[in-house]
């Protein structure tokens, strides 16, 4: 069970470039629920999944990773309890590493690092039966360096990587927006059927509204730092893309006018 | 070039091979540009000596000089890490102090080892041509080094260091507290540079408090050309290279020298190193952009 409480984050307090970035938002997350999380430019959608993983500390507010306070948990002391995609394949990855250094580094997330050596045969074989499964091929080439890979291919590593040890919650955010289409289709689907198999706790930021509504048990939207909507069930179930425009204006009384919120 | 010559400048190439391995950390691991060499080296040397003349065991006082490199190179990642100065800016703070330090522990700016018993002491009466001893024992210390150098940097703490350098926002993600892999970095690699220091003032016979002056400089001539001139494929190949680079430059240096005809002497070599550690940063870029056709 995640639990946000009033999270407040203010980038730039007392500057005339003050941006109230998380205005005392609060989000419980069962175990095993997949939310995703949608909002235009500015929303706080990349905040308030900052705030989960440590990269940003909430000014005010609380959060709890299964009653543990890890509100002033940096990011590595969190890395047990979270794991992450970023929207960058370049992001996730070391570009100079090996495909096999890179699942060896992931593979030690949230435990201690010591004078063993890193690569181990039981742990080839383990990264050989992972990585055949993607279908990717990737399985024939453990030693080749990651930069050698394609922006898809990478995501779909980084995902691997990141669910190679349990976590209480997976963060995705917006990890196949850098993506051609059909690319992204794989590697949505790949999420998904991880997801469904490993029954993860997991929290996705997207710009597609369509993508929200696909994946997921519940969606919420963000606007101004708080949620502006959030539906889950047979409420969501019922929902297209343009309901969800409309619920927009309902709440917020505005309508939504952003070009960068993919309506498709 | 004699035989002397052409020893003498493996035995130093050697030498600088520590260095090289404790610059390879720093720029090529950790992305630290770290001048904390240039004190550390001087103060291996000074506290070997030190020690050596007032009675330790040579190879008691070599880890002793080795600690304290280790230090040099923690207080400098302390005060990047800890207190967020500028890495560059960092180093150089502690080179500076160094300086001083090594004075101090000194008590005068060069102690001479004469007579005195070092490391190469017990092996002085092999029944070998002089010169070749130190080198032997140089290339057995160093290839010791080496080994366990390339096992740390494949462990997994060895690993957790290398995402630090290349990707520190993915390494935290990892539960890989990237300030402790800095300093534990550092201190690992100005460990080695004070060890090479140690082994210096003990094959010279003096240690000397300007005697670190440009050591970076010919750390990383011996990063870059043996980069250049030998494969980087693997992390044992890359690192080998280093040290392959620093006996090259040392050999490079001691045939400069001893060509009659070109003019150089000994007081030119800091020239020479700047200029070929500039040749060797611009050459592989300008091959590049001649292989894509003028654009950079």
């Amino acid at each position: 069970m995640i639990r946000a409480e009033n999270l407040e984050v203010t980038f730039g307090a007392g500057t005339p470039l003050e941006n109230r970035a998380l205005r005392g938002l609060s989000l419980d997350i069962p175990q095993g629920q997949f939310v995703t999380v949608i909002g235009s430019n500015g929303a706080g959608k990349s905040t308030l999944l900052n705030s989960l993983a440590g990269e940003v500390l909430a000014d005010k507010g609380q959060i709890l990773i299964d009653d543990q306070d890890v509100t002033r948990w940096p990011t590595n002391k969190r890395a047990g309890l979270v794991a992450r995609v970023f929207q960058d394949p370049l992001a996730g990855t070391c570009e100079g590493l090996t495909i096999e250094e890179n699942l060896a580094l992931a593979l030690k997330r949230g435990q201690g690092r010591g004078l063993a050596a890193s690569i181990r045969r039981e742990y080839r074989e383990l990264f050989t039966e992972r990585l055949a499964r993607l279908g990717l091929g990737l399985e024939k080439r453990l030693g080749d360096r990651m930069g050698l890979l394609s922006g898809g291919q990478r995501q779909a590593v980084s995902l691997l990587m990141a669910t190679l040890q349990p976590m209480k919650i997976l963060l995705l955010d917006e990890h196949t927006a850098a993506l051609d289409p059909k690319t992204a289709a794989f590697v949505l689907e790949l999420t998904r059927s991880i997801i469904e198999e490993q029954q993860l706790t997991a929290l996705m930021v997207t710009h597609s509204m369509r993508q929200a509504l696909d994946v997921g048990h519940r969606t919420l939207m963000l606007h101004g730092g708080e949620i502006a909507f959030d539906v889950a069930g047979d409420e969501r179930a019922g929902l297209d893309v343009p309901d969800l425009l409309a619920l927009f204006s309902k709440v917020k009384g505005e309508e939504l006018s952003d070009d960068s919120l993919l309506l498709g | 070039m004699s035989s002397i010559a052409f020893f003498g400048a493996v035995e130093s190439g050697l030498l600088f091979g520590l260095v090289a391995f404790g610059v390879f950390i720093a720029f090529r691991v950790l992305d630290f540009p770290d001048l904390t060499v240039d004190g550390s080296f001087p103060l291996g040397a000074a506290v070997a000596a030190t020690l050596i003349v007032s009675g330790w065991n040579p190879w008691l006082a070599t880890a002793m000089a080795t600690l304290a490199g280790c230090g040099a190179g923690m207080v400098t990642a302390w005060l990047n890490v800890r207190l967020k100065i500028l890495n560059l800016l960092a180093s150089i703070l502690t080179m500076i102090a160094l300086y001083s330090v090594n004075l101090r522990v000194m008590g005068k700016p060069n102690v001479a080892l004469l007579g005195d018993e070092t490391v190469f002491t017990p092996f002085e009466n092999w029944e070998m041509p002089f010169y070749l001893i130190n080198p032997l024992i140089l290339l057995v210390i160093v290839l010791v080094v080496y080994l366990l150098f390339v096992r740390f940097m494949t462990s997994e703490l060895g690993l957790a260091m290398r995402a630090t350098g290349v990707n520190a926002k993915m390494a935290r993600a990892n539960g890989i507290h990237t300030g402790r892999m800095t300093i534990l970095g550092l201190a690992l690699a100005n460990a080695m540079v004070g060890l090479a220091g140690a082994l210096f003032a003990q094959s010279q016979g003096t240690a000397d408090v300007t005697m670190g002056v440009g050591t970076i400089v010919i750390g990383l001539a011996a990063v870059i050309g043996g980069e250049a001139l030998w494969s980087t494929r693997t992390l044992a190949r890359w690192i080998f290279a280093c040290l392959i680079g620093a006996i090259l430059y040392r050999l490079a240096i001691a045939l400069a020298l001893n060509a009659d005809w070109i003019g150089l002497k000994a007081q030119d070599i800091n020239l020479i190193t700047a200029v070929l550690v500039t040749l060797a940063i611009v050459l592989p870029r300008l091959k590049q952009i001649k292989a894509n056709g003028g654009q950079a």
